[in-house]
Order: C-alpha cells, then sequence, then structure tokens
C-alpha cells in the first residue's frame, strides 16, 4: 500500500513548521526523513500518526488501498514507553489489551512470546520494564510495534538513547524484522539512516522543505564499513551543517 | 534484629523523659501522672478502654473508607467529563476552606449523637486530600503514554482505566497516606464535641474528673490506633505500586534498607 501526503502544513502556537509539504511513501520500502532537532521531524511522524496534538495541520492523506490511515499506522517513539505497571508480555500485547475486543486470545500470547524470543528478549516475559537495561527496553518495544501488524510503521528516532554498540545491533535487528514493511523513520544520525533506508529525504529550513530523495544501494542492513556508505555520510553531513550555517 | 529494637529503645527513652520531668517538677498527680501509674490505669481498666477504643476504631475505619471511595469516585468523575471540573471544583475548594471542626456541631444537629455524625467528620476531612491527590494523579499522565494508547486505537473509557488510573496509584497512595493520618484526628474531634462512647469522649470525661492517668491512657491507645493505621495503609500503598522504586532506601543514595 503506498501512502502519499499532499500540501500538508502544521502550524503551532501560529508559526509555521512547515507547510506545502508533499512527501511520498512507497509500499515495502524503508524511508527515512533526516534533519536537525527542532526542524518539525517529530511533528511530521505525529501528524502521519494522528497524534499531532496542539497543532493546527492541514493537507490530504491518501492510500493506495481507498480507506483512510488512521488506525493503521503504528508509532515507535524515541522513548520506549513501556508501561510500568505491565509485565514484558503484556506490554507487547497493550495492542490487543487495549483494543476493543479486551481479552486476549491464545494465538495473540503466543505471537508475542514469539516476537520476543525474536528480539532476544524470551526469556524475559515475566519480568518488569524497570529491570531491564535500556536496549532491552527498546527491543520489547520493537517487538510491541511489531505485534500491531500494521501497514506502515512509523519511528521516532528509536535508537537515538542507545550506545554505539546496541544501536548498531538493534539498527540489524530492526533492517531484518521490518523487511518488507513501509517504514518512515526519523533520524538525526546520518549513519543510522544510511544503513537502514531505501530512501532518504532531508528536511530543513524554516519554514522546513523536504530534499529529493536520496537511495543508497545494496541490501540492508548496509556495513558501517562500505566505502560508497561513508562518502554518502560525509556528503549528507555537509548538506546538514550548511544548514547551520 | 537492629530494626525491632530501635523502636522499643525510643519508647523507653521517652518514657524515661516523662518520669525526669515528673521526679524533677515534682507534678502532682492530677496535672502528670508518672509513666508507672498510667500503664497501671491502662491494664486496670482495660475493658473500658477497649470498648471505646472499639467505637473509635470503627468510625475511623468506616469513615476512611467511605472518604476515599468517595475521593476515588470524584476523582475519576472530575477526569471523565472536563465540564464536571469547572463547577465541582470551586465547591471542593470552598468545602475545605470552611474548618471540619467549625462543621462538627452541625453535623451533631443533623446527624445525632451516635456514630453517623463522627464518621460524617472522618469522611469530610479525608476526602478532599483524596480527590485532590487522585486527581493530580490522573491528570498528570504523561502525554506520550496517552499518545501511544490512542495509535494502539484506545477508546477514552480505555485510556481512563488502562493508562491514567495505574499511572495514578502512586499518588493515590499519596492521598491514602494523608487520609490515614488525618482520619483519627476527625473521629476524636467528632467525639469532643458530643458523644456518649469512644475514646474522646473518655478522654474529655477523664479530664472533668480530673482523672488524668486515664486520660493519659486513653490518648496512648489512640497513638498506638492512630500509629498501626499509618503502618498498614503504607505498606497497602507499597503493595498497589510495586514497580516504584524508593529511591530514598536505594543503595544509589547511600542508605540501605535494613540498618
Amino acid at each position: 500500500m503506498d501512502i502519499r501526503l499532499e500540501h500538508a502544513s502544521l502550524h503551532w502556537q501560529q508559526h509555521c513548521v512547515f507547510s506545502d509539504l508533499n512527501l511520498d511513501l512507497p509500499s515495502g520500502l524503508w524511508t527515512s526523513i533526516l534533519g536537525q532537532s527542532g526542524v518539525g521531524k517529530s511533528s511530521l511522524l505525529q501528524l502521519l500518526c494522528g497524534i499531532a496534538d496542539d497543532a493546527e495541520i492541514g493537507g490530504t492523506l491518501t492510500c493506495s488501498d481507498g480507506k483512510p490511515l488512521s488506525g493503521r499506522v503504528a508509532w515507535m517513539a524515541q522513548d520506549d514507553l513501556l508501561l510500568p505497571w505491565l509485565n514484558v508480555l503484556d506490554n507487547v500485547l497493550l495492542g490487543a489489551r487495549l483494543s476493543q475486543k479486551r481479552n486476549v486470545r491464545p494465538e495473540q500470547k503466543e505471537l508475542a512470546h514469539y516476537l520476543l524470543s525474536q528480539v532476544g528478549l524470551g526469556d524475559k516475559a515475566d519480568v518488569r520494564p524497570s529491570d531491564l537495561s535500556g536496549g532491552q527496553r527498546q527491543r520489547v518495544a520493537l517487538a510491541r510495534t511489531l505485534f500491531q501488524d500494521r501497514p506502515l510503521v512509523c519511528m521516532d528516532e528509536p535508537f537515538s538513547a542507545l550506545d554505539a554498540i546496541n544501536r548498531l545491533r538493534l539498527q540489524d535487528l530492526a533492517a531484518s524484522l521490518l523487511s518488507e514493511r513501509t517504514v518512515l523513520m526519523i533520524t538525526h544520525d546520518p549513519l543510522e539512516a544510511l544503513r537502514l533506508s531505501d530512501r532518504i529525504l532531508v528536511l530543513q529550513g524554516q519554514p522546513a522543505r523536504l530534499s529529493n530523495p536520496i537511495e543508497p544501494q545494496g541490501d540492508t542492513p548496509r556495513s558501517v564499513r562500505d566505502e560508497a556508505l561513508l562518502h554518502l555520510q560525509g556528503e549528507l553531513l555537509t548538506l546538514l551543517a550548511q544548514e547551520c550555517a | 534484629m537492629s530494626q525491632l529494637l530501635r523502636p522499643v529503645i525510643i519508647a523507653l527513652g521517652l518514657t524515661l523523659l516523662w518520669q525526669c520531668i515528673v521526679w524533677t517538677t515534682d507534678a502532682p498527680r492530677y496535672i502528670l501522672p508518672g509513666p508507672l501509674s498510667v500503664i497501671a490505669t491502662l491494664i486496670e481498666q482495660l475493658p473500658l478502654l477497649l470498648r471505646h477504643a472499639g467505637v473509635t476504631l470503627a468510625e475511623i475505619l468506616i469513615g476512611l473508607l467511605l472518604g476515599v471511595v468517595l475521593g476515588l469516585i470524584s476523582a475519576l468523575s472530575l477526569a471523565t467529563w472536563g465540564g464536571l471540573k469547572r463547577w465541582l471544583m470551586p465547591v471542593l475548594v470552598i468545602s475545605q476552606a470552611i474548618p471540619v471542626f467549625a462543621l462538627a456541631p452541625v453535623l451533631m444537629l443533623w446527624l445525632g449523637y451516635g456514630m453517623a455524625s463522627k464518621i460524617a467528620m472522618a469522611t469530610l476531612i479525608i476526602y478532599f486530600p483524596v480527590t485532590a491527590a487522585c486527581f493530580d494523579g490522573l491528570r498528570q499522565t504523561p502525554t506520550a503514554y496517552l499518545k501511544l494508547a490512542r495509535t494502539l486505537g484506545a477508546d477514552k473509557r480505555t485510556q481512563l482505566l488502562q493508562i491514567r488510573l495505574p499511572a495514578a496509584l502512586p499518588a493515590f497512595g499519596s492521598g491514602l497516606r494523608v487520609a490515614a493520618s488525618v482520619a483519627p484526628i476527625g473521629a476524636v474531634v467528632g467525639e469532643w464535641v458530643g458523644s456518649s462512647t469512644g475514646l474522646g469522649y473518655l478522654m474529655l470525661n477523664a479530664n472533668a474528673r480530673m482523672q488524668v492517668d486515664l486520660m493519659f491512657a486513653a490518648l496512648l491507645i489512640l497513638a498506638l490506633i492512630a500509629v498501626s493505621l499509618y503502618f498498614l495503609i503504607d505498606l497497602i500503598a507499597r503493595r498497589l505500586v510495586p514497580w516504584q522504586s524508593d529511591t530514598l532506601n536505594s543503595p544509589t543514595t547511600g542508605r540501605s534498607r535494613s540498618r
């Protein structure tokens, strides 16, 4: 399912964050939006997820199957947002627990266990989130996002709170678990965008505009030692720094 | 071991201080009785004291239950219907601005000299702190939790019951602790204003008859009830939020739980 956002505008407290913005999310591709802090990346993502509160929004959102997008987006934030009063398994099952049907079916439980083992936390199902490390918590958040099984996955700087090694591991994990899905990821790390994405857009300026897509070659997740990738990282950093000056 | 020993040492120390004051000031029995004569009276009059203590305890517990349930329901209603807040909040604040002690004679007039007026006192004195604490807790849910719940398809009611309510439990626990510490005040003040049973009545009566040792014995039992109630509620409040870590007792601040 392709998703297309046209003539989108977002005003926050009389301040124009962006207007007349167009964004295409082709089906099955991983699109990343790169930009500095405060440029409006998160606002754009929350607009797509339908949770851009306190902001005036405009524009049209169309899906190639003709149905509305609302209720078909999974949102993964920078903060893992695990509920401290639920154990790990129930956090993964949150989508089922909060839905109108209420009772959790056995096969849903099985799926949650399977997803936990996929993210390498099969033995932590009964543990409370407070007993997990930051990397483990974000893995649970990833499992929760996968459990929702939505056509579009929106991720807001999902790995930025992790240390370098954990970040690389989680990027690899996310790339393998989210392949074939339509993903939109917000990040300020050019290397992260280059490792994982099929298309990279740069959001910058005031009001913010999207650049033309950059399409790195090769299968994801790409190696951090890839020459072409490092060259592109240099170019992207120069581009971002220009805006600063 | 030291955990059990410490309260005993504190109690003994205070008793010793009390006895020293009696010795040095040479106060007459009807002004300040020594600890030994108070304990003698306590044992001697135990059946009488227990009978009155039972009444007071019942008033405190029923008042506590009513106040907490009413407070919780009010807080949930305030959180559910935004418009209600504008109408009910001023009423709540005004109700709190009138000292409950000033209402005691009126309550006595309306509800009689029995237990009902004392239960009403205890309920009234608890109601506002519990409502305010719960409402604050319900109101201050992290917005990101609610946004997540919305992307997961949760309706308003589910958000309130499954996200806001559990997130408010720590605040509810604080409200419970305040309630536990003020509920005995409500009950005893009610008894002072007019009653024929209860520890408050017994104290006032003993005071009038210069039976100061009996008054002190009643006071001792009242203190015992209040302290046990507080620790019981504190325990329940902790059980309510097992995920909350107590940072004052954690090793990171250098103080350990055992000492």
